[in-house]
């Protein structure tokens, strides 16, 4: 069926899509796996195949931190948003009735939609010193003194946990709505109790659905450069603030540049742990 | 107490979720210099001062100029890459869709930092042109995305009627396939509009002069908390959720029915 003539044709409907993404997204990505191997002299950049950069990681204590201090606060989000949003997500599923769900996942998820910087100044205004939460605390008397809740890991924490609960519950809610009810009626006519049925049942049959939302989860909590700048601080630093921190003060491209693939790799490792139970065309 | 156990996890989830917007908002309207409690007003004294501030003004449209523009770009070129990978036949289909799908597991910061520093070697200088490209990067994946998981074989059978009545295959286009898609096309293209215009990494790597709105509110977080922020943060949370709505009742709803 298909002729030269129509194969041409389709070409053509490809082609400036693929154009896009070849000039503005592989090229970039590969000057920049280019630039994590090139130093610098002073201003001048060399070109070359260095692995200073790379070694610099191993050897410059603040870089290295950096790198555990992203893995602790990611792992951290993901875990702590997976265990918050289950039951979230399973009580619109099956305690809200069927007419009420859809609007009750819709209110769930709104603030989702808020810009990132918006979102991450709102909780500082939560969690400053002379706060709502201090100012609620103090007026219930169960603190005496204001507590240093901003400018800490557990404000970071506390800003991503929130956007992932929203992400994770929607994900989750999908899995749980797609389940037969049959499943249940059948583990329960079984003799199964209602937490063997979920621990044997539904929990396995959801894993894809857990471990999709994770895997999203840590790919964008990582990456992310704004919620711990603004509720964290300078107390310590995640990766990639030490980027933009490179990028501005010194200029310094190429340690950037090696950071970034640093990031990629951890991102690449965290796949390939997920892929068994990754179901990533289900988004 | 059992039976209301999931309740009151609900209760607690929805003002976990809620507080941080509802204190955003409520101060707001904060009659004083600190968005902190006490709450003095309601007043829009500083909804007045942030409508009145040149910058913000400035800011808030190059926001939307940058949206629409990276939106239509991205959607055009996603439906037509969509187009030609479901009615034609192509060697290395597989590769190509991977391909357009890459920028998607990527941080954004990532693909902001690699296009600076193409930028920069080339000697090209920093615009909204440039943060631009960079939103259409991020949003042609998602576009083509939703646009190809709608195409089916109804609208190909309705393709070949047309073709079959002599319709070019631009008339094709124009008069069969994308009314057929239009839901899909307009939820790609609100989904895009949201992104672009919360979108604030790739946007603050790549503007100089003139910068988008979240890179503006990003400055005058520097110099701490204010009402000024509060009230411009609400106004961004209101243009959000009024397009996600909007997806929401006329888009998702059509294509249920």
């Amino acid at each position: 069926m298909t002729t030269t003539g129509q194969r041409a044709q389709g070409w053509g409907f490809v082609a400036p899509a693929l154009l896009w993404t070849f000039a503005f997204f592989i090229v970039p990505f590969i000057v920049m796996g280019a630039m994590s191997l090139a130093t610098l002299d002073g201003r001048t950049l060399i070109w070359g195949l260095s692995f200073q950069n790379y070694a610099e990681l191993a050897e410059k204590r603040f870089l290295w931190r950096a790198i555990v201090v992203s893995l602790e606060i990611t792992l951290t989000v993901t875990v702590v948003s997976v265990v918050l949003a289950y039951p979230l997500a399973w009580i619109i599923a099956f305690n809200v009735p069927k007419r009420w769900q859809r609007l009750a996942l819709l209110l769930a998820i709104l603030p989702f939609w808020t810009s990132y910087v918006v979102r991450s100044y709102a909780w500082l205004l939560v969690l400053a010193r002379d706060g709502v939460v201090n100012q609620t605390m103090l007026n219930l008397g169960l603190i005496a003194e204001p507590l240093t809740l901003a400018n800490t890991r557990f404000a970071t924490v506390t800003g991503f946990v929130h956007f992932f609960v929203m992400l994770l519950t929607l994900t989750i809610y999908a899995n749980l709505v797609q389940l037969s009810p049959n499943y249940r009626r059948a583990a329960q006519d079984l003799g199964a109790s209602a937490f063997q049925t979920f621990r044997h049942v539904i929990l396995p049959l959801t894993l894809p659905g857990i471990v999709t939302g994770a895997f999203l989860t840590f790919v964008l909590c990582i990456g992310d450069y704004v919620t711990p700048q603004i509720l964290g601080g300078n107390t310590e630093l995640t990766v990639p603030q030490v980027i933009m921190v490179q990028l501005g003060r010194r200029a310094d491209f190429p340690l950037a540049a090696a950071l970034a693939i640093v990031l990629m790799g951890i991102v690449t490792v965290a796949y390939l742990a997920a892929a068994r139970w990754l179901r990533l065309d289900r988004i | 107490m059992m039976r209301l156990l999931p309740w009151m996890y609900l209760a607690v989830a929805f003002v976990f979720i809620y507080l941080p917007v509802a204190t955003l908002v409520l101060f707001s309207f904060q009659d004083g210099q600190l968005p902190v409690p006490p709450f003095n007003g309601p007043s829009l004294r500083w909804y007045g001062d942030v409508l009145g501030d040149s910058r913000l003004t400035a800011a808030l449209i190059n926001s939307v100029l940058v949206a629409l523009g990276a939106s239509l770009i991205a959607v055009t070129l996603g439906f037509l890459a969509a187009y030609g990978l479901a009615r034609h036949v192509l060697p290395g289909s597989a590769l190509i869709r991977a391909l357009l799908i890459a920028p998607l597991t990527v941080s954004y910061l990532i693909v902001g930092l690699g296009l600076l520093i193409v930028l920069t070697q080339a000697g090209l200088g920093l615009s909204l042109v440039t943060a631009g490209i960079g939103h259409v990067v991020i949003n042609l994946p998602l576009a083509f995305a939703i646009i190809f998981a709608a195409m089916g074989a109804q609208q190909q059978n309705a393709e070949r009627a047309a073709r079959d009545l002599g319709a070019n295959e631009m008339q094709v286009i124009l008069l069969v396939t994308v009314p057929m898609l239009a839901p899909a096309i307009g939820a790609a293209f609100f989904l895009s509009m949201t992104f672009s215009w919360d979108e604030f990494i790739i946007s603050f790597l790549l503007t100089r002069f003139d910068v988008t709105l979240p890179v503006e509110i990003w400055s005058m977080l520097r110099s701490g908390l204010s009402p000024r922020l509060n009230a411009i943060g609400s106004l961004v949370f209101l243009v959000s959720i009024a397009v996600v709505l909007t997806l929401e009742l006329f888009v998702f709803r059509k294509r249920r029915s």
